[in-house]
């Protein structure tokens, strides 16, 4: 029997990595004219994924925040072809669209854009049989860790302890591994990233769609009207979310695990949770017990990666 | 070519000469002879295409969807839950006017779980903007499969079309089966809004009241248009091929007083019920509908009408008596027959008419009913 991630592997294309954001194409493919929210974080997310990209490409994206960002017709601010499509059919649709083009020939990249309720609540079904089908298209959740357009509703993607319209005094439950959903499926290429390191971003996106098959890349994206905090701290709550970590990141090649600069940080010394969870309105009321128990995911979490870092 | 086939290998016959470049679906009983046939080609090489094993009927329309959209041919087949687990879907594909092809072999719905033919599944769909034709032999699946292409791709159509077959008693009999070189009966497909990268465009974001509006008409306008493309495909067919369909298949209705009217497999047995009843100086007629969306103009003038209804619309009647009632303003014998797969005889067709009571209905089988 032949290991399909040995399939994958020779026909990977070689990667140059890219050091400076002088390298960035200046190529725009998100036009100033989105209707996102002030400081958004995952159009800044979309505006470097379309950049790594290139124009070769569609972006196939569910009901989500970038269903609406893009404009209403017959305008849009995507400079890049799109296909909107319903909410929990976003990696099927994306598998027709893959076969077709690889059927025709054509290299076209296939990037799903969706949020974490497309990903890890309606879409997973979906996700995981395009994953497991080994799919050529890259994945990107854009996590803001509730049902933002619809006005934040919890998600499976929410964070014990927050308060949104469905969990006025928190939620009660654990935010769900997706990554470790998608680990089990084998992808050759797997990566978290977040909106606050945009160079980091667009370089695991250049990076996965070098590869043949299903890639992921889970991007948080803090969102102010959601987590309730200024508009002009969205670049810095990414970065308080990485040195506390409750978010690390890392990127997984065949298996193997590379913990990021950041995040080697903040394993070594993580900044107070209570720094990131203070300035945000969504954790306003937080008892000292759930700091607790999120303070104790987040060592589990480290040793963890530390253990398995060490081991691949 | 001659051969003998079951109405399930008729289809995936007529698939495998059409090409499509994307099969995606998902295994259901009745229909699961299709894909696995098809699969099998596609394996062995007789198909050059692509088969998506997807894990689901949802994911089966949105993978054609994702397929359609770059411009490619589609096919897939379902039944019964399926079909309802990817409605939202078959509503997607209609209004993003992508021509997918469909086999549904009809089947009731659960609980309880009951495999065998009726056409409730199909006609819930009936008003997503898909075409929908129901066949009523292993011959006439083939060919309406083979037509089924050439008719969605249509530039003046682009709409998704549904080929029906009645589950066991038509995708799993076997019949004597025609096939024939398509040739450039189905041309090349040519999808005027495929995506290409080269040209940026956004498919199916924010849409406006006006716009939106404008879009269903849209749909509207092509559904009505369809009919001329239909006739003409099933004129050219004919022509090619020799043999000739209609939106109806009529069965010694000129002279008849009374016409019974059903579709699918029922519509084979009528002729035979038709007979019986010509023998007992009962002037009565067949009309065996073939397309239910475009619903075509019937010629019932002057004639007593009894509609066989092998589906229900809880609290409003039998959905094709009802479809037949609106357009023709008149009364029927609506009687309800055949659900679940219920056995239902030419005898028992024959005495539908001859007991007719219009402007009632009749549930078949049940005591004490209206």
């Amino acid at each position: 029997m032949i290991d399909p991630r040995s399939l994958f592997a020779i026909t990977c294309k070689s990667f140059q990595e890219l050091n400076t954001i002088a390298e960035i194409p200046k190529e725009e493919y998100i036009k100033k004219c989105t209707s996102a929210c002030a400081g958004c974080s995952s159009s800044l997310n979309l505006r470097y994924v379309t950049k790594a990209a290139g124009p070769d490409t569609v972006l196939v994206v569910p009901a989500c925040c970038t269903s609406v960002i893009q404009g209403i017709y017959p305008n849009t601010a995507m400079n890049i072809s799109v296909y909107n499509i319903a909410f929990g059919a976003a990696a099927a649709c994306a598998s027709g669209m893959s076969n077709a083009f690889r059927q025709a020939g054509k290299k076209t990249n296939v990037i799903v854009y969706a949020g974490d309720g497309g990903t890890l609540d309606i879409g997973i079904q979906a996700m995981s049989g395009a994953f497991e089908r080994g799919t050529d298209f890259l994945y990107i959740c854009y996590d803001n860790e509730a049902y933002g357009n619809t006005g934040m509703q919890r998600s499976g993607g929410t964070p014990l302890g927050a308060r949104t319209t469905t969990t006025p005094t928190g939620k009660t439950d654990a935010k769900k591994d997706i990554d470790a959903i998608i680990a089990a499926h084998n992808p050759p290429y797997m990566a978290t990233a977040c909106s606050a390191y945009p160079q980091d971003v667009f370089k695991k996106v250049q990076k996965a769609l070098t590869f043949r098959g299903p890639t992921f890349i889970h991007i948080l994206a803090p969102c102010p009207p959601g987590w309730r905090y200024p508009t002009e701290k969205t670049i810095e709550m990414g970065k308080l979310a990485v040195k506390s970590g409750i978010w690390v990141l890392y990127e997984r090649e065949y298996g193997k695990l590379t913990v990021g600069a950041p995040s080697k940080a903040a394993m070594k010394k993580p900044i107070p949770l209570e720094d990131y969870l203070a300035p945000q309105g969504r954790f306003k009321g937080i008892d000292a017990k759930t700091v607790e128990i999120l303070k104790q995911q987040i060592q589990k979490n480290f040793a963890r990666l530390a253990a398995e870092e060490a081991a691949s | 070519m001659k051969k003998i086939a079951t109405g399930n290998k008729a289809v995936a016959e007529a698939v495998k000469q059409a090409k499509p470049s994307v099969v995606a679906a998902y295994p259901i009983t009745p229909q699961t002879e299709i894909v696995e046939t098809i699969a099998d080609y596609v394996t062995s090489g007789q198909l050059e295409s692509r088969y998506i094993p997807v894990e689901s009927e949802h994911s089966a329309m949105a993978a054609c969807i994702g397929a359609s959209i770059t411009g490619v041919r589609t096919f897939t087949a379902t039944s019964s839950h399926g079909l309802l687990y990817m409605h939202e879907m078959t509503n997607w594909a209609a209004g993003a006017r992508l021509p997918v092809v469909m086999a549904n072999v009809n089947r009731s719905i659960g609980p309880g779980w009951n495999i065998w033919a009726e056409h409730t599944d199909a006609l819930q769909e009936r008003d997503t903007g898909w075409l929908q034709v129901y066949v009523a032999t292993v011959q006439e699946a083939y060919d309406a499969t083979l037509m089924a292409f050439r008719i969605a791709e249509h530039n003046d159509v682009l709409l998704p079309v549904m080929v029906n077959l009645d589950g066991f008693s038509l995708s799993h009999i076997m019949q004597p089966l025609d096939t024939v070189e398509p040739g450039d009966f189905i041309p090349p497909i040519h999808l005027p809004h495929a995506i290409d990268p080269k040209n940026p465009t956004s498919y199916g974001g924010l849409t406006g009241p006006n716009d939106h509006f404008r879009f269903r008409w849209d749909i509207e306008r092509s559904m009505r248009d369809s009919v001329k493309v239909i006739e003409a495909t099933q004129k050219e067919f004919a022509k090619r091929f020799g043999r000739s369909y209609g939106f109806t298949e009529d069965y010694r209705c000129e002279d008849a007083d009374v016409i019974l009217v059903s579709m699918g497999t029922f519509g084979k047995e009528a002729e035979v019920a038709i007979d019986i009843l010509r023998k007992e100086g009962i002037k009565a007629g067949s009309m065996r509908l073939r397309w239910f969306r475009p619903f075509p103009k019937l010629e019932l003038a002057g004639k007593e009408v009894v509609v066989i209804d092998r589906d229900y619309s809880f609290g409003s009647g039998g959905i094709l008596a009802k479809e037949i009632t609106a357009q023709t303003k008149r009364e029927v014998y609506s009687v309800i027959a055949g659900i679940g797969g219920q056995e239902v005889t030419y005898d028992d067709l024959a005495d539908f008419v001859r007991k007719r009571r219009i402007g009632t209905e009749f549930w078949f089988g049940v005591t004490g009913n209206v």
